[in-house]
């Protein structure tokens, strides 16, 4: 029997309110059988802290990478990978993390590209479990190995690659960045190292969108109101878009990317994982500074 | 075998002898154990240096006394792997001679078999945070 969905007002405005669950559903689904819940955080020790009872970990770096190249697992790592959690194909996954549900939300990402069907995000993330000072465990569950068949990863649906950019530009683009970031007078964004971008600045007519605004201070995202505002509003899109979003690495604009295509119904949203370090360090491929949108 | 180099073989074979999860266990003892910094220098942040190449907002100074390296880091609790990394580096470093700090190896980071378990571009933040000891610990030696 599928798990039901939160039936939570605030979660039933956005298009799609299945992928969305409320902390006070977690806390009340720890145990329901199918329900998995994994968490994703950009410091992998916070799960060793303390995590929500139950809860596995899965890492966006030492998981979810190919350990030699810079692209995911394979399909037969990828079913181990979920196996060894406890996943099965038709479990019901639901993720949360620290830093408002970016590793969260990049895993959820990651996930789709292997199409599992049901995966839901704890609005809020860890942040906003910590705060309502619900439980947290440091035992690690038992896991039941799960049976998690070898599924084709599909990279054309949700997933954008630099040839694909660079085609794109003049449509709708979307940098979620920091301003610094976008403007050029940095390559990583503020408090954080450099990886490694040669080139400052952002791919001609992309907007600048930076992923905090979609957030409230408790870490959960704000209404459909108030995205329809931002989105549609100010940054001139519509939902029938074919979108492009990007930042650094793919994990800020998962966030974004999981706000357009599943809270406001985007049909044709797409991440580009390579984002800046892969755009920033390309030969001969347009870059725009400053703070206008700019074109080719 | 100096100080440093008993310390830190001995310390680099405990992470290699656990399993990749219980490596993290001990990363987190280590975490726990960060000492605080005396109120003389969290009262006054302008005393301590940023170390940008962390993710984590990570603050450091070194004193030197009479040729004897002391050292101060302060990270977030949020960040347990950051903090985890400082306190190795307190671990092996704090005590030690200007020259033993001068001369520490700058792969340290690297030999403690973690990279397989928290990522190498994790460990970054670490061989920034020996560096700034490293050049602090030469400039603060020089001027004596």
């Amino acid at each position: 029997m599928p798990v039901p969905f939160d039936t939570d007002s605030k979660i039933q405005q956005y298009a799609h309110p299945e992928v969305l669950v409320t902390t006070e559903w977690v806390a009340a689904n720890l145990t329901t059988p199918g329900v998995v819940i994994v968490e994703s955080d950009e410091d992998l020790l916070l799960y060793q802290t303390g995590h929500i009872p139950g809860a596995v970990r899965i890492d966006w770096h030492t998981d979810l990478n190919d350990p030699i190249k810079r692209d995911y697992l394979s399909d037969e790592a990828f079913a181990e990978l979920l196996s060894s959690r406890g996943i099965n194909r038709d479990s019901t996954i639901i993720l949360y993390g620290d830093k408002s549900n970016w590793w969260a939300s990049y895993t959820l990402w990651a996930f789709k590209l292997w199409g599992h069907e049901d995966v839901r995000l704890m609005d809020g993330g860890r942040d906003k479990w910590i705060a309502e000072n619900r439980e947290l465990s440091k035992e690690l569950p038992e896991i039941t190995r799960g049976t998690y068949p070898v599924i084709a990863r599909d990279d054309s649906k949700l997933r954008s690659f630099r040839d694909e950019v660079l085609a794109h530009i003049g449509k709708p683009l979307i940098d979620v960045r920091s301003p610094e970031e976008y403007s050029g007078v940095r390559t990583h964004m503020p408090d954080y190292p450099q990886e490694g971008a040669l080139r400052a600045g952002h791919i001609p007519g992309a907007r600048s969108v930076p992923w905090a605004k979609a957030t409230n201070p408790d870490k959960s995202f704000k209404s459909r109101t108030e995205l329809e505002a931002l989105y549609l509003g100010e940054a001139g899109l519509k939902v029938s878009d074919d979108v492009i979003v990007y930042c650094r690495i793919g994990e800020r604009s998962s966030h974004s990317w999981f706000v357009l295509y599943y809270l406001l119904g985007f049909t044709n949203a797409k991440n580009y994982d390579g984002s800046w370090t892969e755009w920033g360090s390309l030969v001969g491929v347009p870059i725009v500074q400053g703070e206008e949108i700019g074109s080719i | 075998m100096s100080d440093l180099a008993a310390k830190l073989q001995t310390l680099a074979t405990d992470f290699a002898e656990l399993p990749v999860n219980e490596r993290l266990n001990l990363l987190l003892e280590f975490s726990d154990s960060l000492p605080e910094i005396p109120s003389r220098l969290s009262d006054h942040p302008d005393l301590l240096e940023r170390v940008v190449e962390c993710q984590s907002p990570v603050f450091l100074t070194v004193e030197v006394h009479d040729d004897i390296v002391n050292l101060f880091i302060t990270a977030p609790k949020e960040s347990p792997t950051t903090r985890g990394f400082a306190s190795i580096l307190h671990y092996l470093l704090d005590g030690l001679t200007t020259a033993q700090v001068i001369t520490a190896d700058d792969d340290i980071p690297d030999s403690l078999s973690l990279s397989e378990a928290v990522s190498l571009l994790r460990i970054r933040g670490m061989r920034g945070m020996l560096a700034r000891i490293k050049r602090q610990v030469a400039e603060k030696s020089a001027t004596q």
